[in-house]
């Protein structure tokens, strides 16, 4: 039988360390939607999202009445919609009209994002993946829940010049159309290098090609737990705090193992993969930042900082790993700035900067996160700042993301505010050295000679 | 199948009896129970059989016994066991 201390341990890891499930993400295939005119596409997009996720939410909720355990988010991913939608030769226009169907249909089953508003042109553009890529400001300007992500370069097929050149000038746009609410449309923007098919976390989820018709990826969380479990071993040596966020990362895990289960029997569709990142949010007990705080440092971004990174997110994942045979998506720990008042204090405080963050992105699982920069930041230089990351996930044979926010009339210093679980971000300096002739060059990196396994 | 039911609150007279009255009333038969009084912050936890009560009658019974739980002051918890289980052993 159940002793006490077992009941109580999970119950104040929910309690008093935020323990929870991040998100049930359902992703739904819309390869089977494709049709000639655009009309009927969104109408076959909309009735297959509304019926397949009709009663993902319901599902989410009743599962965290059962197991007392709150299940934050329930999602949708979907196929990139550059694929999906390739038949129809569209234009931008008619990118954001679909756009707009994929709100409304998040908003009809109570989602509060949906991802895949995506093209993937790691090695080239098809005329479908451009037009949606040209389609992304006014999409995300007229659209609340809709995520849009482009995978721009991987270890196989090397960097797209082109694309990453392009999407300097994207970003900029997306911020300038959503002006009026702090750039907030870039929130909702992710570049990526080595893009997972199987990720269940926004902004960058998208249902890969390779996946099934419906499947049910599950985010499972816990920075608090974490910190909670370290605080009991202060001043102890490294195998010790290794096998402490070890053996904390396998039972919030477990638990994501058990609520991922539950959710596929009772929706009746197949159980895709856990993602074990450590994602943090605005609240305080629930930050990346307290971590490496308890473990030593006087605040991120000190000396010492990436290896603290890099011992927490290995051992998340060699805890996680024991306890669901399928492992997936990003797992590992997130870094948004935005997202984590840790973060934001150690940027305040000038103990962490762009440059800092960027070294700190080649040991964990994504990349430069939530990080707004002055909105008068030049497009060749966010698309040098989303190279140099393209480039530590290709020779690193790993994914990294870039989700910056030039926020339009800001600069360096001032703050700016999303809202929600986006939180708030205080604007960071970038370099201002220029690399206008660099970008300029285009074409594609070659892929790296790793790249070359077989 | 089994439940485990936490109680937190002030501590009063007549928590154990409404909670076990409910349950006597619901048919649920408890297993274990224990409970502690620390500064007069009232603590219980119970391990109950749950029988065939599946699906929307857990669903039922959780939200019925919060809702108890309000109405005398307290928070009363009602949890599958398989989060526990699937936390600590394997």
């Amino acid at each position: 039988m159940l002793s006490k201390m077992e009941i109580q341990e999970t119950n104040r890891m929910i309690a008093e360390a935020n323990l929870d499930v991040r998100t049930i993400t359902m992703g739904i295939s819309l390869l089977d939607c494709a049709a000639e005119t655009l009309p009927r596409f969104c109408e076959r997009c909309y009735d297959k999202i509304t019926r397949s996720a009709a009663r993902l939410v319901r599902v989410g909720d009743d599962i965290a009445l059962q197991y007392g355990i709150p299940v934050v988010n329930k999602r949708i991913s979907v196929t990139p919609i550059a694929q999906a939608a390739a038949s129809l030769c569209a234009d931008a226009a008619q990118y954001a009209e679909i756009a707009r169907t994929l709100d409304r249909a998040a908003r009809e089953v109570g989602v509060n994002f949906i991802g895949g508003f995506s093209a993937l042109v790691q090695k080239g553009s098809t005329q479908s993946d451009l037009a949606l890529v040209h389609s992304i400001p006014e999409a995300l300007a007229q659209t609340e829940r809709v995520c849009a992500s482009v995978n721009v370069g991987s270890t196989r097929a090397g960097i797209n010049m082109n694309a990453v050149a392009r999407m300097g000038r994207i970003i900029k746009q997306t911020a300038l159309l959503t002006r009026d609410s702090g750039s907030v449309g870039c929130a909702k923007l992710v570049v990526f290098c080595n893009a997972v098919e199987d990720n269940p976390f926004m902004a960058g989820a998208f249902h890969g090609a390779g996946e099934r018709d419906l499947v049910i990826n599950v985010g499972v969380s816990g920075p608090g737990v974490v910190k909670r479990a370290l605080e009991q071993v202060r001043g102890a040596d490294f195998e010790t705090v290794c096998e402490t966020v070890k053996r904390t990362a396998f039972k919030i895990t477990r638990v994501g193992q058990l609520v991922a289960r539950e959710a596929a029997r009772r929706l009746e569709v197949p159980f895709g993969i856990i993602d074990l990142s450590l994602a943090p949010t605005p609240a305080v007990g629930d930050s990346i930042a307290e971590i490496l705080q308890e473990m030593g440092l006087d605040t991120p971004g000190a000396p010492g900082s990436t290896a603290a990174l890099a011992i927490l997110n290995d051992n998340v994942k060699k805890g996680g790993i024991m306890a669901s045979s399928y492992v997936g998506g990003l797992s590992g720990a997130f870094i948004p700035v935005s997202e984590d008042h840790g973060m934001i204090e150690a940027v305040q405080l000038g103990a962490l900067t762009l440059e800092k963050l960027e070294a700190m992105t080649c040991v964990c699982s994504v990349g430069l996160d939530m990080i707004a920069i002055p909105g008068d930041t030049p497009a060749e230089t966010i698309s040098g700042i989303i190279l140099d990351e393209m480039a530590i996930g290709m020779i690193n044979n790993k994914t990294t993301a870039v989700r910056l926010i030039p926020v339009a009339g800001k600069n360096a210093g001032d703050t700016a505010k999303f809202g929600g679980l986006l939180g708030e971000a205080p604007i960071m300096e970038v370099n201002r050295f220029g690399c206008a002739e660099f970008m300029r060059r285009g074409g594609r990196i070659p892929a790296p000679i790793h790249g070359f396994r077989n | 199948m089994q439940g485990v039911i936490t109680v937190l609150g002030k501590d009063r007279v007549g928590i154990i009896a409404q909670v076990c009255g409910y349950l006597s009333g619901r048919g649920i038969n408890i297993l274990d129970i224990s409970q502690t009084i620390v500064q007069g912050y009232f603590n219980m936890m119970m391990i109950v059989e749950l029988g065939s009560l599946a699906g929307q009658n857990f669903e039922q019974c959780a939200d019925e016994l919060q809702t108890l739980g309000k109405s005398i002051g307290v928070e009363i918890k009602l949890q599958h066991e398989e989060i526990f289980n699937t936390m600590h052993r394997i």
